[in-house]
């Protein structure tokens, strides 16, 4: 379903035929406002109550996170009130946030604009795009200098030692020995894609025998020397970090993936001077010092706010502060807002668990014949897959906190329909005439006595839910609705075991904090009199 | 008061109740007794409303009992049944006060008439704040016949209230019940399969059969003029103890 966790994560969404693209197609802008969250601060400085508010996005790999920053920075230098709506879930969402006026611009490629998001207009020059972009109100600046696409990435000093500089030169130099020595291993991805390997071969008339492994360890069996050329995506950080060097795509094969700059053409009246600052990128920034930045995000692990700062002050001489680069402050900071949407899934789906559940398991004891439809019903619910039930809740409520919320929901009926059924159920007969011969209505009885005699049951199968949901709500994480799940995700797909343990642990502890909770509410929620029969019982 | 008139009741192809009339005397203890499956526990549940009956009418006070007024009717009626029937998760004192805090009496007013019927019933105050499960039998039953009191009703019913208690227990229980019935001047039935607890309590005795009243009378009057030969057969199976073949004095 997932393309598997390797590390194709960081590439512009659209090159690999992933599901996130389909999940985008379901977006709609109302959600962007509860998925993007602000990745730094707001601006401070009362005078910026006055200045133009300005939103810009990013979609959810590095190098875009990255350039979403310095967008957000040089708004913020321009004096807008700039906000990064950083990591949204792809190529779709951005791009029809920007339509709609929910971002205000993000960095794109030129051929995901031709290949993705234009493909029906087919445009074959810089000119098409730009005229069908401005029908969407969009505005497209120039280049910013570097290409994201593939190319084949060879150890630096190999290649210096047999002097390859350009892709012919594999085919033109086959007849020496250390040339035809040459050991090749691809992505499984980029050995079967049309843009790939065959089409590779052919074009440049190399021998078609190489090997297909995970992308990770094309880098590895790089470093350890078992595979001398392999695919790359231009700006990698691995390719400075493996000490490798590009071979020059001289007959053209691949597609240009130029980033520009996409924003809404309303930004000119509205914020005058940030459009210029921002184009002051243009042409600014080329192969090797993307791959630098993106290496000093990913690899060296300094936040991408940071390394934006330090790029916009040496290149374009601004002089804008940076950020505070602490691994654990960030670390915390992520915790802290992973933390609040967990609950905030957890809780808000609980509650109207709670408020649903309870009153059908009622209506299920006191009308045995809806009864057994209310209970078959929501058995049905739980036997679900998580993955099928959101998919079915995509279209309607499209991506990100809602149809995760509306899952959660959706489980928790069962546990809290049929403990409240089975709380109910289980009052012994003599009690419930006992309370009819003393002269109590239905409502008295079922509040006075049948409900606090149930209470017990009822609150364990809240606990139930709510244990169960800790646990499901990392599945949010697929679809852009946050919390613990994000972590897993990201760090499933970058193949981190750090980033994966920051959702997991708290998720687990979270999970026990519930249990914890339940078990001291209990004190309060389960009549004394209960738990003293329950202790006498049990003991 | 209440009254049965011509009511029959059955259970699927059962009839447990064949058509029958009786009247409760006001002021006086009416004792159904019988063997298992006579009908006397479905005349009871008549009286209160619990079950319908088939045909014929229960009167109380002279009023058919429909669903809509049944409510009403209940809280003018004490129910006790075996074990009391308390409900867990209240104290003894909110179990004798639930209703009557419900009907919107203030918290004093019930704390006063629950310490009143402590004191009736003999419960030690102390058991008041305890929970039914810290009970003893006797006591949860004491607690039984305060809550059927609690609203001071002018009928009080009890459904075989002696059934779950040791001998000693139930001895002292009969007693003081017998005290009170007759200190407060209730129309009381009581249920019972027992000959001797009828005899202690029943100023008139019914004795019931098939789902029929087969005789009814004083006690003396079912043994000395036994109108059939069940009911000769009823009476002579109480075994009393006996030593060396004579009755114990």
């Amino acid at each position: 379903m997932f393309p598997k966790a390797r590390y194709d994560y960081e590439r512009p969404p659209m090159r690999s035929a992933s599901l996130w693209v389909w999940l985008a197609l379901h977006c709609s802008a109302a959600l962007l406002l509860v998925m993007g969250r602000p990745c730094h601060g707001q601006a401070t400085n009362a005078d910026l109550r006055s200045a133009p508010r300005v939103k810009i996005g990013s979609k959810s790999y590095t190098e875009n996170v990255i350039l979403g920053e310095m967008l957000t920075l040089l708004a913020r230098e321009a004096g807008c009130r700039a906000e990064h709506q950083a990591e949204l879930g792809g190529t779709q969402i951005a791009f029809e946030s920007l339509k709609k006026g929910e971002i205000d611009a993000y960095p794109e490629y030129t051929g995901t604009l031709t290949m993705e998001i234009l493909s029906d207009y087919q445009p074959h020059s810089d000119a098409d795009i730009e005229r069908a972009l401005s029908q969407s109100g969009i505005k497209i600046s120039r280049r910013l200098g570097f290409n994201n696409s593939y190319a084949l990435g060879v150890p630096r000093k190999l290649a210096r030692d047999l002097k390859l500089s350009q892709i012919s030169d594999l085919n033109q130099r086959q007849a020496e020995p250390a040339v035809r020595r040459l050991k090749f291993g691809f992505s499984d991805e980029f050995m079967n894609r049309g843009d790939g390997w065959p089409g590779l071969a052919q074009t440049y008339g190399l021998r078609s025998y190489a090997d297909g492994l995970d992308h990770n360890l094309c880098y590895q069996g790089i470093r350890s020397g078992k595979i001398h050329v392999t695919d790359v995506y231009t700006t990698d950080p691995e390719i400075a970090a493996y000490d490798m060097t590009t071979l020059k795509d001289d007959r053209g094969y691949f597609p240009q993936y130029d980033c520009v700059l996409l924003y809404r053409a309303d930004l000119v009246e509205r914020a005058p001077q940030v459009v210029p600052s921002w184009l002051r990128l243009e042409g600014a920034i080329d192969e090797p010092t993307m791959t630098r930045l993106n290496a000093q995000a990913r690899i060296g692990r300094v936040s991408e706010g940071r390394v934006a700062a330090m790029f916009l002050n040496e290149k374009l001489s601004t002089d804008i502060p940076l950020p505070k680069d602490d691994w654990w402050s960030r670390m915390l900071s992520r915790l802290a807002i992973n933390t609040q949407r967990h609950l905030l899934l957890v809780c808000a789906s609980l509650a109207a668990a709670i408020v649903v559940a309870v009153p059908l398991g009622i209506l299920a004891y006191r009308v045995p014949a809806i009864g057994h439809l209310v209970l078959g019903g929501v058995g049905i619910l739980q036997t679900l897959p998580s993955m099928a039930m959101l998919m079915f809740l995509l279209p309607v409520l499209g991506l990100g906190m809602w149809p995760t919320i509306a899952a959660l929901f959706l489980y928790s009926l069962l546990p809290i329909v049929r403990n409240t059924y089975a709380g109910l159920k289980e009052i012994p007969g003599n009690l419930r005439e006992s309370a009819t011969v003393l002269g109590l209505d239905a409502r008295a009885r079922m509040w006075l006595v049948e409900l606090p005699m149930a209470s017990r049951s009822i609150l364990s199968g809240i606990k139930t839910a709510a244990v169960i949901n800790v646990g499901t709500a990392t599945i949010g994480g697929l679809i852009g609705a946050g919390g613990y799940g994000q972590p897993i995700i990201t760090g499933t797909r970058l193949n981190d075991m750090t980033i994966i343990l920051q959702g997991a642990v708290p998720a687990a502890l979270m999970a026990l904090a519930v249990q914890w909770l339940f078990d001291l509410a209990e004190r309060f929620v389960v009549p004394k009199g209960l738990r003293i029969a329950a202790g006498k019982s049990g003991g | 008061m209440i009254e049965l008139v011509d009511v029959a009741k059955s259970f699927g192809s059962i009839q447990v109740l064949q058509p029958t009339t009786l009247h409760l005397t006001p002021g006086e203890t009416t004792v159904l007794i019988g063997p298992s499956g006579c009908g006397k526990s479905t005349i009871l549940r008549l009286m209160i409303g619990l079950i319908e009956p088939d045909q014929g009418q229960v009167r109380f006070d002279g009023t058919p009992l429909t669903p809509a007024n049944v409510m009403l009717m209940r809280r003018k009626i004490g129910y006790v049944i075996q074990d009391g029937g308390l409900f867990p998760h209240l104290s003894a004192q909110d179990n004798v006060g639930l209703l009557a805090r419900y009907l919107g009496w203030d918290k004093p007013k019930v704390a006063a008439r629950v310490e009143e019927m402590a004191d009736l019933t003999r419960l030690p105050r102390e058991a008041l704040a305890r929970y039914p499960t810290q009970l003893s039998g006797g006591q949860r039953q004491r607690l039984g016949i305060m809550r059927a009191l609690m609203l001071d009703p002018e009928v009080i019913l009890l459904d075989e209230p002696m059934g779950a208690l040791d001998p000693l227990v139930r001895f002292d229980l009969q007693e003081d019940l017998r005290k009170i019935f007759q200190s407060l001047k209730k129309t009381v039935c009581i249920v019972t399969h027992d000959m001797g607890e009828a005899g202690f309590f029943g100023d008139r005795v019914i004795l019931l059969g098939s789902g029929r009243i087969v005789q009814q009378g004083k006690l003396d009057e079912l043994i000395l003029a036994p109108a059939d030969d069940f009911v000769r057969r009823f009476i002579s199976a109480q075994r009393l103890p006996t030593l060396g073949g004579e009755l114990v004095p």
